[in-house]
Protein backbone atom coordinates (compact mmCIF):
# COMPACT_ATOMS: atom_id res chain seq x y z
CA UNK A 1 0.00 0.00 0.00
CA UNK A 2 1.49 3.27 -1.06
CA UNK A 3 0.89 6.14 1.26
CA UNK A 4 -1.17 8.86 -0.41
CA UNK A 5 -0.73 12.51 0.42
CA UNK A 6 -3.97 13.86 1.83
CA UNK A 7 -5.56 17.22 1.26
CA UNK A 8 -6.45 19.33 4.21
CA UNK A 9 -8.58 22.47 4.19
CA UNK A 10 -7.53 25.39 6.34
CA UNK A 11 -10.70 27.13 7.49
CA UNK A 12 -11.43 30.53 8.97
CA UNK A 13 -11.83 29.98 12.74
CA UNK A 14 -14.13 33.02 13.03
CA UNK A 15 -15.60 35.66 10.74
CA UNK A 16 -13.51 38.64 9.73
CA UNK A 17 -11.24 40.02 7.06
CA UNK A 18 -8.51 37.76 5.69
CA UNK A 19 -5.12 39.22 4.86
CA UNK A 20 -2.61 37.32 2.75
CA UNK A 21 0.16 39.80 3.49
CA UNK A 22 1.68 41.13 6.74
CA UNK A 23 1.35 44.65 5.29
CA UNK A 24 -0.04 46.01 2.01
CA UNK A 25 3.44 46.66 0.60
CA UNK A 26 4.85 43.27 1.54
CA UNK A 27 4.90 39.87 -0.12
CA UNK A 28 2.20 37.29 0.77
CA UNK A 29 2.92 35.03 3.74
CA UNK A 30 2.71 31.94 1.50
CA UNK A 31 2.23 31.11 -2.17
CA UNK A 32 0.77 27.96 -3.77
CA UNK A 33 3.44 25.30 -4.14
CA UNK A 34 5.26 26.49 -1.05
CA UNK A 35 6.34 23.99 1.61
CA UNK A 36 5.08 24.93 5.09
CA UNK A 37 5.48 23.68 8.65
CA UNK A 38 2.71 23.44 11.22
CA UNK A 39 3.65 26.80 12.70
CA UNK A 40 4.04 28.63 9.37
CA UNK A 41 1.79 31.70 9.28
CA UNK A 42 -0.39 31.59 6.17
CA UNK A 43 -2.38 34.79 6.78
CA UNK A 44 -4.04 37.13 9.25
CA UNK A 45 -7.66 37.43 10.19
CA UNK A 46 -8.91 40.72 11.53
CA UNK A 47 -11.91 40.49 13.81
CA UNK A 48 -13.17 43.62 15.56
CA UNK A 49 -9.88 45.46 15.16
CA UNK A 50 -7.79 42.58 16.52
CA UNK A 51 -5.45 40.69 14.25
CA UNK A 52 -4.86 36.97 14.60
CA UNK A 53 -2.19 34.95 12.91
CA UNK A 54 -3.48 31.89 11.12
CA UNK A 55 -1.10 28.95 11.03
CA UNK A 56 -0.97 25.97 8.68
CA UNK A 57 -1.43 23.60 11.69
CA UNK A 58 0.24 20.77 9.73
CA UNK A 59 3.37 20.33 7.67
CA UNK A 60 2.87 20.06 3.93
CA UNK A 61 2.60 21.96 0.69
CA UNK A 62 0.14 24.77 -0.06
CA UNK A 63 -1.98 23.67 -3.02
CA UNK A 64 -4.10 26.77 -3.34
CA UNK A 65 -5.27 29.91 -1.58
CA UNK A 66 -9.04 30.04 -1.77
CA UNK A 67 -9.74 33.69 -1.03
CA UNK A 68 -8.41 37.03 -2.17
CA UNK A 69 -6.31 39.32 -0.01
CA UNK A 70 -8.55 41.50 2.23
CA UNK A 71 -11.58 39.30 1.54
CA UNK A 72 -14.48 39.16 3.97
CA UNK A 73 -14.68 35.58 5.29
CA UNK A 74 -17.22 33.64 7.34
CA UNK A 75 -16.39 31.21 10.15
CA UNK A 76 -15.59 27.82 8.62
CA UNK A 77 -14.95 29.18 5.16
CA UNK A 78 -12.06 27.42 3.36
CA UNK A 79 -9.05 29.72 3.11
CA UNK A 80 -6.37 27.42 1.74
CA UNK A 81 -5.83 23.81 0.68
CA UNK A 82 -2.82 22.06 2.15
CA UNK A 83 -1.39 18.76 0.91
CA UNK A 84 0.03 17.01 3.92
CA UNK A 85 2.95 14.65 3.50
CA UNK A 86 2.24 10.99 4.32
CA UNK B 1 -29.91 75.67 11.86
CA UNK B 2 -28.61 72.65 9.97
CA UNK B 3 -31.37 71.12 7.80
CA UNK B 4 -30.02 67.78 6.71
CA UNK B 5 -27.19 66.07 8.54
CA UNK B 6 -25.04 63.29 7.15
CA UNK B 7 -23.80 61.02 9.93
CA UNK B 8 -20.50 59.44 8.94
CA UNK B 9 -20.38 56.76 11.58
CA UNK B 10 -22.06 53.59 12.80
CA UNK B 11 -23.30 51.71 15.85
CA UNK B 12 -24.49 53.39 19.01
CA UNK B 13 -22.95 56.80 18.28
CA UNK B 14 -24.66 57.04 14.88
CA UNK B 15 -27.97 56.29 16.63
CA UNK B 16 -27.14 58.83 19.36
CA UNK B 17 -26.65 61.53 16.71
CA UNK B 18 -29.84 60.51 14.85
CA UNK B 19 -31.75 61.03 18.11
CA UNK B 20 -30.25 64.46 18.78
CA UNK B 21 -30.93 65.54 15.20
CA UNK B 22 -34.56 64.42 15.36
CA UNK B 23 -35.11 66.33 18.61
CA UNK B 24 -33.79 69.48 16.95
CA UNK B 25 -35.89 69.01 13.81
CA UNK B 26 -32.86 68.15 11.69
CA UNK B 27 -33.20 65.44 9.06
CA UNK B 28 -30.59 62.72 9.44
CA UNK B 29 -28.98 60.52 6.82
CA UNK B 30 -26.73 57.73 8.04
CA UNK B 31 -23.80 56.90 5.76
CA UNK B 32 -23.25 53.16 6.18
CA UNK B 33 -21.19 50.30 4.84
CA UNK B 34 -22.71 47.27 3.13
CA UNK B 35 -22.39 45.39 6.42
CA UNK B 36 -24.47 47.96 8.31
CA UNK B 37 -27.45 48.33 5.97
CA UNK B 38 -29.76 46.70 8.56
CA UNK B 39 -28.46 48.65 11.55
CA UNK B 40 -30.70 50.38 14.05
CA UNK B 41 -29.10 53.75 13.27
CA UNK B 42 -30.04 53.39 9.59
CA UNK B 43 -33.59 52.29 10.34
CA UNK B 44 -34.14 55.10 12.86
CA UNK B 45 -32.68 57.80 10.60
CA UNK B 46 -34.69 59.62 7.95
CA UNK B 47 -32.54 57.91 5.33
CA UNK B 48 -29.46 55.78 4.83
CA UNK B 49 -26.85 55.91 2.11
CA UNK B 50 -24.37 53.15 1.34
CA UNK B 51 -20.78 54.38 1.10
CA UNK B 52 -18.94 51.15 0.34
CA UNK B 53 -17.97 47.63 1.35
CA UNK B 54 -17.75 46.30 4.90
CA UNK B 55 -14.07 47.05 5.48
CA UNK B 56 -13.77 50.43 7.20
CA UNK B 57 -10.96 51.55 4.88
CA UNK B 58 -13.41 51.22 1.98
CA UNK B 59 -16.37 52.89 3.70
CA UNK B 60 -16.17 54.74 7.04
CA UNK B 61 -12.61 55.86 6.31
CA UNK B 62 -13.28 56.62 2.66
CA UNK B 63 -13.52 60.41 2.68
CA UNK B 64 -14.26 60.68 -1.04
CA UNK B 65 -17.20 58.27 -0.80
CA UNK B 66 -18.61 60.07 2.25
CA UNK B 67 -18.34 63.49 0.59
CA UNK B 68 -20.02 62.19 -2.54
CA UNK B 69 -22.83 60.70 -0.45
CA UNK B 70 -23.23 64.02 1.39
CA UNK B 71 -23.53 65.94 -1.86
CA UNK B 72 -25.93 63.42 -3.39
CA UNK B 73 -28.29 63.51 -0.45
CA UNK B 74 -28.05 67.30 -0.32
CA UNK B 75 -26.75 67.40 3.23
CA UNK B 76 -25.65 70.75 4.61
CA UNK B 77 -23.58 69.28 7.47
CA UNK B 78 -21.54 66.20 8.38
CA UNK B 79 -21.21 64.76 11.89
CA UNK B 80 -18.19 62.44 12.17
CA UNK B 81 -19.04 60.86 15.55
CA UNK B 82 -15.95 59.37 17.24
CA UNK B 83 -13.16 57.27 15.76
CA UNK B 84 -12.97 56.86 11.97
CA UNK B 85 -12.56 60.35 10.39
CA UNK B 86 -13.61 62.37 13.44
CA UNK B 87 -10.12 63.77 14.07
CA UNK B 88 -8.93 63.80 10.48
CA UNK B 89 -8.10 67.41 9.64
CA UNK B 90 -8.04 66.77 5.88
CA UNK B 91 -11.56 65.37 6.04
CA UNK B 92 -12.83 68.31 8.11
CA UNK B 93 -11.29 70.68 5.58
CA UNK B 94 -12.77 68.80 2.62
CA UNK B 95 -16.25 68.94 4.15
CA UNK B 96 -16.00 72.72 4.53
CA UNK B 97 -14.52 73.16 1.04
CA UNK B 98 -17.49 71.21 -0.33
CA UNK B 99 -19.72 73.91 1.16
CA UNK B 100 -20.96 71.97 4.18
CA UNK B 101 -20.63 72.36 7.93
CA UNK B 102 -18.26 70.03 9.74
CA UNK B 103 -19.70 69.32 13.19
CA UNK B 104 -16.50 69.88 15.12
CA UNK B 105 -13.68 72.39 15.29
CA UNK B 106 -11.82 73.86 12.30
CA UNK B 107 -9.27 71.65 10.56
CA UNK B 108 -6.51 73.93 11.88
CA UNK B 109 -7.54 73.24 15.49
CA UNK B 110 -7.74 69.49 14.84
CA UNK B 111 -4.23 69.63 13.41
CA UNK B 112 -2.85 71.70 16.23
CA UNK B 113 -4.37 69.67 19.07
CA UNK B 114 -4.01 66.31 17.31
CA UNK B 115 -0.24 66.58 17.11
CA UNK B 116 1.18 65.60 20.52
CA UNK B 117 4.18 67.92 20.43
CA UNK B 118 2.13 70.88 19.18
CA UNK B 119 -0.64 70.23 21.72
CA UNK B 120 1.94 70.10 24.50
CA UNK B 121 3.49 73.39 23.38
CA UNK B 122 0.04 74.96 23.11
CA UNK B 123 -0.69 73.90 26.69
CA UNK B 124 2.58 75.41 27.88
CA UNK B 125 1.73 78.65 26.05
CA UNK B 126 -1.69 78.71 27.72
CA UNK B 127 -0.13 78.21 31.14
CA UNK B 128 -1.48 74.67 31.55
CA UNK B 129 0.86 72.18 33.23
CA UNK B 130 2.25 69.29 31.18
CA UNK B 131 4.19 66.26 32.39
CA UNK B 132 7.63 67.71 33.19
CA UNK B 133 10.24 66.38 30.79
CA UNK B 134 13.38 67.12 28.81
CA UNK B 135 12.70 69.51 25.94
CA UNK B 136 14.46 67.14 23.55
CA UNK B 137 16.70 64.08 23.36
CA UNK B 138 19.91 64.33 25.36
CA UNK B 139 23.10 62.23 25.44
CA UNK B 140 25.56 64.31 27.47
CA UNK B 141 25.41 63.01 31.08
CA UNK B 142 26.05 66.34 32.83
CA UNK B 143 23.28 68.03 30.85
CA UNK B 144 20.96 65.10 31.54
CA UNK B 145 21.67 65.33 35.29
CA UNK B 146 20.89 69.04 35.30
CA UNK B 147 17.60 68.39 33.49
CA UNK B 148 16.76 65.57 35.91
CA UNK B 149 17.18 67.89 38.87
CA UNK B 150 14.76 70.31 37.27
CA UNK B 151 12.18 67.63 36.36
CA UNK B 152 12.14 65.99 39.79
CA UNK B 153 11.91 62.37 40.94
CA UNK B 154 10.84 59.68 40.39
CA UNK B 155 11.48 60.02 36.69
CA UNK B 156 11.67 57.88 33.58
CA UNK B 157 14.66 57.54 31.31
CA UNK B 158 13.39 56.62 27.85
CA UNK B 159 15.67 55.60 25.00
CA UNK B 160 15.09 58.09 22.17
CA UNK B 161 15.20 55.24 19.65
CA UNK B 162 13.01 52.96 21.77
CA UNK B 163 9.26 52.63 21.68
CA UNK B 164 6.40 50.46 22.81
CA UNK B 165 7.75 50.31 26.36
CA UNK B 166 11.27 49.24 25.33
CA UNK B 167 14.27 50.97 26.83
CA UNK B 168 12.45 52.59 29.75
CA UNK B 169 13.93 52.82 33.26
CA UNK B 170 12.43 54.23 36.43
CA UNK B 171 14.78 56.29 38.61
CA UNK B 172 13.49 56.67 42.16
CA UNK B 173 15.79 59.44 43.39
CA UNK B 174 18.69 61.72 42.52
CA UNK B 175 21.32 59.41 44.08
CA UNK B 176 20.45 56.68 41.60
CA UNK B 177 20.40 58.90 38.58
CA UNK B 178 24.01 58.75 37.33
CA UNK B 179 24.22 54.97 37.62
CA UNK B 180 20.83 54.42 35.93
CA UNK B 181 21.62 56.87 33.16
CA UNK B 182 24.89 55.09 32.44
CA UNK B 183 23.11 51.72 32.26
CA UNK B 184 20.28 53.11 30.15
CA UNK B 185 22.69 54.68 27.67
CA UNK B 186 24.79 51.50 27.42
CA UNK B 187 21.61 49.53 26.73
CA UNK B 188 20.36 52.03 24.20
CA UNK B 189 23.70 52.02 22.38
CA UNK B 190 23.67 48.23 22.23
CA UNK B 191 20.02 47.89 21.26
CA UNK B 192 19.55 50.84 18.95
CA UNK B 193 23.04 52.19 18.19
CA UNK B 194 21.83 55.50 19.66
CA UNK B 195 22.46 56.55 23.26
CA UNK B 196 20.21 59.61 23.33
CA UNK B 197 17.48 59.56 25.96
CA UNK B 198 14.41 61.52 27.00
CA UNK B 199 13.67 62.24 30.63
CA UNK B 200 10.15 62.50 31.96
CA UNK B 201 8.57 62.71 35.40
CA UNK B 202 7.19 59.32 36.46
CA UNK B 203 3.75 59.55 38.01
CA UNK B 204 3.51 56.33 39.92
CA UNK B 205 -0.17 56.09 40.69
CA UNK B 206 -1.56 58.35 38.02
CA UNK B 207 -5.26 58.66 37.43
CA UNK B 208 -6.75 59.49 34.04
CA UNK B 209 -9.08 62.42 34.51
CA UNK B 210 -10.52 64.39 31.62
CA UNK B 211 -12.47 67.60 31.33
CA UNK B 212 -15.43 68.05 29.00
CA UNK B 213 -15.63 71.42 27.31
CA UNK B 214 -17.98 73.15 24.89
CA UNK B 215 -16.91 76.15 22.88
CA UNK B 216 -18.45 78.50 20.33
CA UNK B 217 -15.24 80.07 19.05
CA UNK B 218 -15.42 82.97 21.48
CA UNK B 219 -16.28 81.45 24.79
CA UNK B 220 -15.62 78.04 26.33
CA UNK B 221 -17.41 76.42 29.25
CA UNK B 222 -16.50 73.21 31.05
CA UNK B 223 -18.91 70.48 32.05
CA UNK B 224 -16.77 69.10 34.85
CA UNK B 225 -14.54 66.08 34.72
CA UNK B 226 -14.75 62.34 34.16
CA UNK B 227 -12.63 59.74 35.89
CA UNK B 228 -11.47 57.19 33.30
CA UNK B 229 -8.69 55.38 35.13
CA UNK B 230 -10.13 51.91 34.60
CA UNK B 231 -8.41 50.92 31.37
CA UNK B 232 -7.03 47.81 29.81
CA UNK B 233 -4.39 48.29 27.12
CA UNK B 234 -5.34 51.96 27.09
CA UNK B 235 -8.97 51.12 26.38
CA UNK B 236 -11.41 52.55 28.88
CA UNK B 237 -13.89 50.10 30.35
CA UNK B 238 -15.63 51.88 33.22
CA UNK B 239 -15.95 55.62 33.72
CA UNK B 240 -17.51 57.87 36.30
CA UNK B 241 -18.50 61.48 36.58
CA UNK B 242 -17.39 63.38 38.57
CA UNK B 243 -14.00 62.04 39.69
CA UNK B 244 -13.87 60.73 43.26
CA UNK B 245 -10.23 61.88 43.48
CA UNK B 246 -10.84 65.64 43.40
CA UNK B 247 -11.87 68.05 46.10
CA UNK B 248 -13.58 71.29 45.12
CA UNK B 249 -10.35 73.28 44.91
CA UNK B 250 -8.64 70.68 42.70
CA UNK B 251 -11.75 70.40 40.53
CA UNK B 252 -11.90 74.16 40.07
CA UNK B 253 -8.20 74.35 39.16
CA UNK B 254 -8.38 71.44 36.72
CA UNK B 255 -11.55 72.52 34.94
CA UNK B 256 -10.41 76.13 34.79
CA UNK B 257 -7.13 75.08 33.14
CA UNK B 258 -9.09 73.16 30.49
CA UNK B 259 -11.21 76.21 29.72
CA UNK B 260 -8.07 78.34 29.48
CA UNK B 261 -6.46 75.96 26.99
CA UNK B 262 -9.61 75.56 24.88
CA UNK B 263 -10.15 79.33 24.82
CA UNK B 264 -6.51 79.81 23.87
CA UNK B 265 -7.16 77.96 20.58
CA UNK B 266 -10.65 79.44 20.04
CA UNK B 267 -12.28 76.05 20.39
CA UNK B 268 -15.59 75.28 18.68
CA UNK B 269 -17.83 72.35 19.59
CA UNK B 270 -17.45 69.55 22.13
CA UNK B 271 -13.96 68.58 23.18
CA UNK B 272 -12.16 66.71 25.92
CA UNK B 273 -8.86 67.54 27.57
CA UNK B 274 -7.14 64.55 29.07
CA UNK B 275 -4.94 64.84 32.14
CA UNK B 276 -2.84 62.64 34.34
CA UNK B 277 -3.62 63.34 37.98
CA UNK B 278 -1.10 62.51 40.69
CA UNK B 279 -3.26 61.68 43.69
CA UNK B 280 -0.26 61.83 46.04
CA UNK B 281 0.88 65.32 45.14
CA UNK B 282 -2.44 66.62 43.83
CA UNK B 283 -0.70 67.81 40.66
CA UNK B 284 -2.34 67.44 37.26
CA UNK B 285 -0.71 67.41 33.84
CA UNK B 286 -2.35 67.90 30.44
CA UNK B 287 -1.58 65.02 28.07
CA UNK B 288 -3.82 65.40 25.02
CA UNK B 289 -7.05 66.74 23.63
CA UNK B 290 -9.77 64.89 21.75
CA UNK B 291 -11.47 67.26 19.34
CA UNK B 292 -14.71 65.28 19.05
CA UNK B 293 -17.55 63.77 21.05
CA UNK B 294 -16.36 60.90 23.25
CA UNK B 295 -17.77 57.46 23.97
CA UNK B 296 -18.32 58.30 27.64
CA UNK B 297 -20.13 61.62 27.08
CA UNK B 298 -23.45 60.32 28.54
CA UNK B 299 -22.15 60.39 32.12
CA UNK B 300 -21.46 64.10 31.76
CA UNK B 301 -24.95 64.56 30.33
CA UNK B 302 -26.36 62.65 33.31
CA UNK B 303 -24.87 64.92 35.96
CA UNK B 304 -25.21 68.25 34.10
CA UNK B 305 -28.51 67.71 32.31
CA UNK B 306 -26.94 69.17 29.15
CA UNK B 307 -27.30 67.26 25.88
CA UNK B 308 -23.80 67.49 24.42
CA UNK B 309 -24.69 66.21 20.97
CA UNK B 310 -27.54 68.70 20.57
CA UNK B 311 -25.23 71.49 21.74
CA UNK B 312 -22.63 70.40 19.18
CA UNK B 313 -25.24 70.69 16.44
CA UNK B 314 -26.41 74.10 17.69
CA UNK B 315 -22.88 75.49 17.85
CA UNK B 316 -22.02 74.03 14.44
CA UNK B 317 -25.10 75.84 13.09
CA UNK B 318 -23.55 79.10 14.21
CA UNK B 319 -25.39 79.61 17.51
CA UNK B 320 -23.61 80.99 20.57
CA UNK B 321 -23.37 78.90 23.73
CA UNK B 322 -26.67 79.09 25.55
CA UNK B 323 -25.38 79.05 29.11
CA UNK B 324 -22.88 80.75 31.37
CA UNK B 325 -20.42 78.69 33.38
CA UNK B 326 -22.32 79.44 36.58
CA UNK B 327 -25.48 77.86 35.12
CA UNK B 328 -23.79 74.49 34.67
CA UNK B 329 -24.21 72.39 37.78
CA UNK B 330 -22.92 68.95 38.62
CA UNK B 331 -25.69 67.00 40.33
CA UNK B 332 -25.33 63.45 41.65
CA UNK B 333 -23.07 60.74 40.27
CA UNK B 334 -23.00 58.79 37.01
CA UNK B 335 -21.11 55.72 35.87
CA UNK B 336 -20.74 54.11 32.46
CA UNK B 337 -20.07 50.43 31.96
CA UNK B 338 -18.86 49.53 28.49
CA UNK B 339 -20.39 46.32 27.24
CA UNK B 340 -17.98 44.95 24.67
CA UNK B 341 -18.40 41.79 22.61
CA UNK B 342 -15.23 40.36 24.10
CA UNK B 343 -14.52 37.36 26.28
CA UNK B 344 -12.57 38.36 29.41
CA UNK B 345 -11.75 34.67 30.05
CA UNK B 346 -9.98 34.51 26.69
CA UNK B 347 -7.85 37.61 27.03
CA UNK B 348 -10.71 39.79 25.77
CA UNK B 349 -10.78 38.12 22.40
CA UNK B 350 -13.66 39.44 20.24
CA UNK B 351 -16.80 37.34 20.31
CA UNK B 352 -19.01 38.43 17.44
CA UNK B 353 -22.36 36.72 17.10
CA UNK B 354 -26.10 37.14 16.80
CA UNK B 355 -28.26 38.58 19.56
CA UNK B 356 -30.52 35.67 20.55
CA UNK B 357 -32.18 37.31 23.55
CA UNK B 358 -31.98 40.84 24.88
CA UNK B 359 -33.47 42.38 28.00
CA UNK B 360 -32.29 45.88 28.87
CA UNK B 361 -32.27 47.09 32.44
CA UNK B 362 -34.84 49.83 33.02
CA UNK B 363 -36.23 51.84 35.89
CA UNK B 364 -34.95 54.91 37.68
CA UNK B 365 -31.62 56.42 36.69
CA UNK B 366 -30.74 54.11 33.82
CA UNK B 367 -29.82 55.01 30.27
CA UNK B 368 -28.81 52.57 27.54
CA UNK B 369 -26.90 53.74 24.48
CA UNK B 370 -26.80 50.79 22.12
CA UNK B 371 -27.70 49.82 18.58
CA UNK B 372 -28.40 46.18 19.50
CA UNK B 373 -31.74 44.45 18.98
CA UNK B 374 -32.88 40.84 19.10
CA UNK B 375 -31.85 39.05 15.92
CA UNK B 376 -29.06 41.55 15.20
CA UNK B 377 -26.04 39.88 13.68
CA UNK B 378 -23.00 41.78 14.75
CA UNK B 379 -20.55 42.31 11.90
CA UNK B 380 -16.95 41.34 12.77
CA UNK B 381 -15.37 44.35 11.06
CA UNK B 382 -15.62 47.10 13.63
CA UNK B 383 -15.14 48.02 17.26
CA UNK B 384 -16.38 45.55 19.87
CA UNK B 385 -18.38 48.13 21.87
CA UNK B 386 -22.03 47.07 21.69
CA UNK B 387 -23.69 48.94 24.54
CA UNK B 388 -23.11 51.56 27.18
CA UNK B 389 -24.95 51.06 30.45
CA UNK B 390 -25.15 54.48 32.03
CA UNK B 391 -26.44 54.80 35.57
CA UNK B 392 -27.17 57.92 37.59
CA UNK B 393 -27.96 58.34 41.26
CA UNK B 394 -27.57 61.11 43.78
CA UNK B 395 -24.23 59.90 45.19
CA UNK B 396 -21.42 57.53 44.29
CA UNK B 397 -22.34 54.63 46.59
CA UNK B 398 -25.95 54.73 45.38
CA UNK B 399 -24.83 54.90 41.74
CA UNK B 400 -22.62 51.83 42.19
CA UNK B 401 -25.48 49.93 43.86
CA UNK B 402 -27.79 50.93 41.03
CA UNK B 403 -25.16 49.85 38.49
CA UNK B 404 -25.10 46.39 40.07
CA UNK B 405 -28.90 46.29 39.97
CA UNK B 406 -28.82 47.26 36.28
CA UNK B 407 -26.37 44.49 35.47
CA UNK B 408 -28.62 42.03 37.29
CA UNK B 409 -31.52 42.91 35.02
CA UNK B 410 -29.44 42.89 31.87
CA UNK B 411 -29.75 39.77 29.70
CA UNK B 412 -27.84 39.34 26.45
CA UNK B 413 -27.65 35.86 24.94
CA UNK B 414 -25.77 35.02 21.78
CA UNK B 415 -22.23 36.07 22.55
CA UNK B 416 -19.97 36.78 25.48
CA UNK B 417 -19.57 40.33 26.73
CA UNK B 418 -17.82 42.28 29.45
CA UNK B 419 -21.05 42.54 31.50
CA UNK B 420 -20.05 39.84 34.02
CA UNK B 421 -16.69 41.50 34.50
CA UNK B 422 -18.43 44.74 35.52
CA UNK B 423 -20.47 42.82 38.07
CA UNK B 424 -17.27 41.49 39.67
CA UNK B 425 -15.60 44.87 39.43
CA UNK B 426 -18.48 46.48 41.34
CA UNK B 427 -17.98 43.96 44.15
CA UNK B 428 -14.30 44.89 44.48
CA UNK B 429 -13.57 46.83 47.69
CA UNK B 430 -10.84 48.95 46.07
CA UNK B 431 -13.24 50.13 43.38
CA UNK B 432 -15.93 50.89 45.94
CA UNK B 433 -13.34 52.87 47.90
CA UNK B 434 -12.28 54.61 44.64
CA UNK B 435 -8.68 53.56 45.24
CA UNK B 436 -7.85 53.28 41.57
CA UNK B 437 -5.24 54.42 39.09
CA UNK B 438 -4.49 53.70 35.43
CA UNK B 439 -2.75 50.43 36.33
CA UNK B 440 -5.57 49.18 38.59
CA UNK B 441 -7.64 47.23 36.07
CA UNK B 442 -4.71 45.31 34.59
CA UNK B 443 -3.41 44.42 38.07
CA UNK B 444 -6.91 43.35 39.12
CA UNK B 445 -7.32 41.20 36.00
CA UNK B 446 -3.94 39.57 36.62
CA UNK B 447 -4.85 38.84 40.27
CA UNK B 448 -8.39 37.64 39.62
CA UNK B 449 -8.59 35.30 36.63
CA UNK B 450 -11.87 35.68 34.81
CA UNK B 451 -14.20 32.68 35.03
CA UNK B 452 -15.17 31.10 31.74
CA UNK B 453 -18.64 32.19 30.68
CA UNK B 454 -20.99 29.25 30.31
CA UNK B 455 -23.62 30.72 28.02
CA UNK B 456 -21.39 31.65 25.13
CA UNK B 457 -21.07 29.56 22.01
CA UNK B 458 -17.40 28.58 21.88
CA UNK B 459 -15.34 29.31 18.82
CA UNK B 460 -12.03 27.63 18.21
CA UNK B 461 -9.18 29.54 19.77
CA UNK B 462 -6.91 31.49 17.49
CA UNK B 463 -3.38 30.21 17.04
CA UNK B 464 -2.08 33.41 18.57
CA UNK B 465 -3.09 36.99 18.89
CA UNK B 466 -0.60 38.78 16.72
CA UNK B 467 -1.20 42.42 17.37
CA UNK B 468 -3.75 44.89 18.49
CA UNK B 469 -4.59 48.16 16.88
CA UNK B 470 -4.85 51.46 18.68
CA UNK B 471 -8.29 52.81 19.66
Amino acid sequence: MSQQPSQHTIQAPFPGVFYRRPAPDQAPFVEPGQRVEADTVIGLIEVMKQFCELKAEAAGTIVSIEVEDEAVVEAGQPLAILETAP
Amino acid sequence: MIKRLLIANRGEIALRIVRAARELGIESVVAHSEADADSLAVSQADAGVCIGPAQATKSYLNAAAILQAARECDADAVHPGYGFLSENAAFARAVVEAGMVFVGPDAAIIERMGDKAMARQTAVDAGVPVVPGSPGAVSEPARAAAMAAEIGFPLLIKAAAGGGGRGIRVVENADEFDRQLQAAQAEARAAFGDDRVYLERFIEHARHIEVQVLGDGERVVHLFERECSLQRRRQKLFEECPSPALDEAAREALCHSAVRLAEHVGYVGAGTLEYLFDSHSGEFFFIEMNTRIQVEHPITEAVTGIDLVREMLRVASGERLRFAQSQIQCRGWAVEMRINAEDPARDFFPSPGTVARLIWPTGPGIRIDSALFEGYRMPPFYDSLVAKLVVWDDNRAAALARAARALNEFVLDGFTTTAALHQRLLETPALRAAEIDIGFLERWLADAPQPVASSSAPVSAPASAAQETAP
